[in-house]
């Protein structure tokens, strides 16, 4: 069974991260809330794997796995 | 306060050129006996360029005012000649801690690499940087070089010619006319020259204050970088906290937009916020208090033909990161070894072209991140603070989330990638000393390999044979032979070679790699001497 990576693992994090806060540059909350949303699924379906997908979801929770 | 401040440094004097028929033309002349502005001084006189200084004041900056210097800025004070008296003066640090609410969620350590001469950052207030650069500039004087400073000698006029610059200078005994074949403005944000010559200076300006205070006290805090986002004392804005030499501690506290600067600048109501901040048995004085906001800016060009901007008159950052006195400071790096080459004819005026475009890329550089750290810490909108207060709480679980976390990106030198005097990689080597990067130290024994790399051309050869001299077209490059042998931590394979058996290395006069092969071939390296003189 695949672990769900938890050390750094995205080769530059600040773009990452600036490219984040630009898409949500100028909308508004619930606009922003429903990018996260789908931004969640789409990550979650590349991931594809269950056991992963459990751990992550248990991360988010601030779950130590 | 300290009596640092009082003292003129570099009291007025009667110069001759005061007096003269016609005005005098001096090589170069300096605006600004800042950090940047003596660095240039310094840089150019070692170099035998006679240099002028004009300074509006005759003191050191009041107030701490830039403290973290970085590595790079070590390196390039020891070719300067005062890197140890820094060093001496300064406080180490290479750790850090990440406060966010009511607890620490994590530690760093920015140097975790060992084999550096200098540390990645010392603390040392700016007047005390500019001290000690003044000494070094009084010491070059009397060894007899040509450099000379006027304290009170304020520009009121700056009129830019084809082949010189000339200036109206006010003095306590009245104005005087001085030209100069070259002109660096090393004269700050509100750069007055780049007033006068009617430039502009735009770019973003960030909606927040934050009150700097130092403080002297006895504590036991370690001479680590603390950082906190949204702590119990400071609610919904961020602190820092940061140790000076003498038991001063800069202490900077996010205060948002809408305040009362005259207000939150009195002791009355500093007091209670440190006091918040530090526990109230903790007994302190207040040495220094302001209250700054910033902006992110630069010019579009850094040169107006004679007239070249150095430092914070041609580029301004947020504090966050340290890269405004550090930047400026690689700026004199860059172009004092070009303007050298110029002057001396050895080089076409166009090499100075190249300060424009590879100084422009550090200061985007060190724009783009120091914004994107101000974004961190003050995020713009309710998403913003959403998704930082998760990377905050993931970090402290999860070391995936630290490197998002950002309180600041250090200071690091500019590679200049792309930049038109490197020649292309020739060798299957380590990414961090490509062309264009500026070369990172190794330990050879019981010394280090930058002074050995110091103010000239230079071909380091690792294991790979060539000529002790080339001379090409007016240039005289110099050989510094090494093998993996001289160095036992391995570093110098590490940083040079990687997996190649072995190299060579054409280094500039700033330290950084202009070209590299795994052997000495002539032709290439000929071509290569000429691309980073700007002469291909």
């Amino acid at each position: 069974m695949a672990d769900l990576i938890l050390t750094p693992n995205i080769d530059n994090a600040d773009d990452f991260y600036a490219d984040l806060l630009a898409a949500h540059d100028g909308i508004d909350k619930v606009d922003s809330d429903a990018l996260n949303a789908r931004l969640v699924l789409v990550l979650a379906n590349h991931i594809g794997d269950n056991a992963v997908l459990v751990q992550a979801i248990n991360a988010a929770r601030l779950k130590m796995t | 306060m300290n009596k640092i401040f009082e003292v003129p440094l570099y009291a007025y004097e009667r110069s001759p050129d005061q007096d003269a028929a016609t005005p005098v033309r001096h090589k170069v002349i300096v605006i600004g006996a800042g950090p940047v502005g003596l660095a240039a001084a310094i840089d150019l006189a070692q170099q035998d360029v006679e240099v002028l200084v004009l300074d509006d004041n005759d003191k050191v900056s009041f107030g701490s005012r830039a403290i973290c210097f970085s590595q790079r800025t070590l390196d390039i004070a020891d070719r300067l000649g005062c890197g140890q008296r820094l060093l001496d003066k300064g406080v180490r640090w290479d750790r850090g801690k990440v406060f966010f609410d009511d607890r620490q969620v994590y530690d760093f350590n920015l140097q975790p690499d060992e084999g550096f001469a200098n540390p990645a950052f010392i603390n040392l207030q700016q007047y005390y940087v500019e001290t000690f650069l003044m000494d070094r500039l009084r010491a070059l004087q009397a060894e007899g070089a040509p450099v000379q400073i006027r304290g009170r000698n304020k520009v009121e006029a700056v009129g830019t010619h084809e082949d010189h610059v000339r200036l109206e200078v006010e003095t306590p005994e009245g104005p005087y006319t001085v030209e100069a074949d070259w002109l660096i403005a090393c004269d700050g944000a509100n750069s007055p020259t780049r007033r006068m010559l009617g430039i502009d200076f735009d770019g973003r300006v960030f909606e927040d204050n934050f009150l700097i205070a130092d403080v002297i006290m006895e504590a036991d805090f370690p001479s680590e970088r603390w950082f906190w986002f949204d702590p119990p004392f400071n609610r919904g804005q961020s602190a820092l906290l940061h140790k000076q030499p003498d038991n001063v501690w800069r202490i900077d506290l996010q205060l948002g937009w809408d305040i009362d600067k005259e207000r939150e600048k009195r002791p009355e109501n500093v007091i209670p916020r440190l006091k918040e901040m530090l526990g109230e048995e903790v007994e302190f004085q207040l040495e220094w208090v302001s209250i700054y906001t910033f902006q992110c800016r630069r010019m579009e060009s850094f040169r107006q033909g004679r007239a070249i901007f150095a430092g914070d008159s041609a580029h301004q950052v947020s504090p966050f990161g340290a890269r405004g006195a550090n930047s400026g400071l690689q700026d004199v790096d860059n172009l004092c070894w070009k303007l050298k080459l110029v002057l001396d004819g050895d080089a076409p005026e166009s090499l100075l072209d190249s300060y424009d475009s590879e100084r422009i890329q550090g200061a985007d550089e060190n724009i783009r991140k120091s914004s994107r750290s101000t974004d961190f810490i003050t995020p713009k909108s309710d998403m913003s603070r959403v998704l930082r207060d998760a990377v905050l709480d993931l970090s402290e679980h999860f070391e995936f989330a630290r490197p998002m976390v950002n309180s600041g990106r250090l200071s690091e030198p500019c590679t200049y990638d792309g930049s038109s005097l490197n020649s292309a990689d020739a060798l299957d080597g380590p990414a961090q000393t490509r062309p264009g990067s500026a070369c990172p130290d190794v330990p050879l024994g019981g010394d280090f390999l930058l002074p050995k790399l110091a103010g000239q051309f230079t071909l380091l050869t690792i294991d790979a044979d060539a000529p002790e001299i080339l001379q090409e077209d007016g240039i005289e490059v110099r050989r510094l032979a090494l093998s993996v042998k001289d160095d036992m931590t391995l570093a110098l394979k590490r940083r040079y070679l990687g997996d190649a058996p072995s190299a060579v290395y054409l280094i500039r006069p700033d330290q950084h790699v202009a070209a590299r092969r795994d052997t000495y071939e002539e032709n290439a390296f000929r071509h290569a001497i000429r691309r980073a003189s700007g002469k291909e």
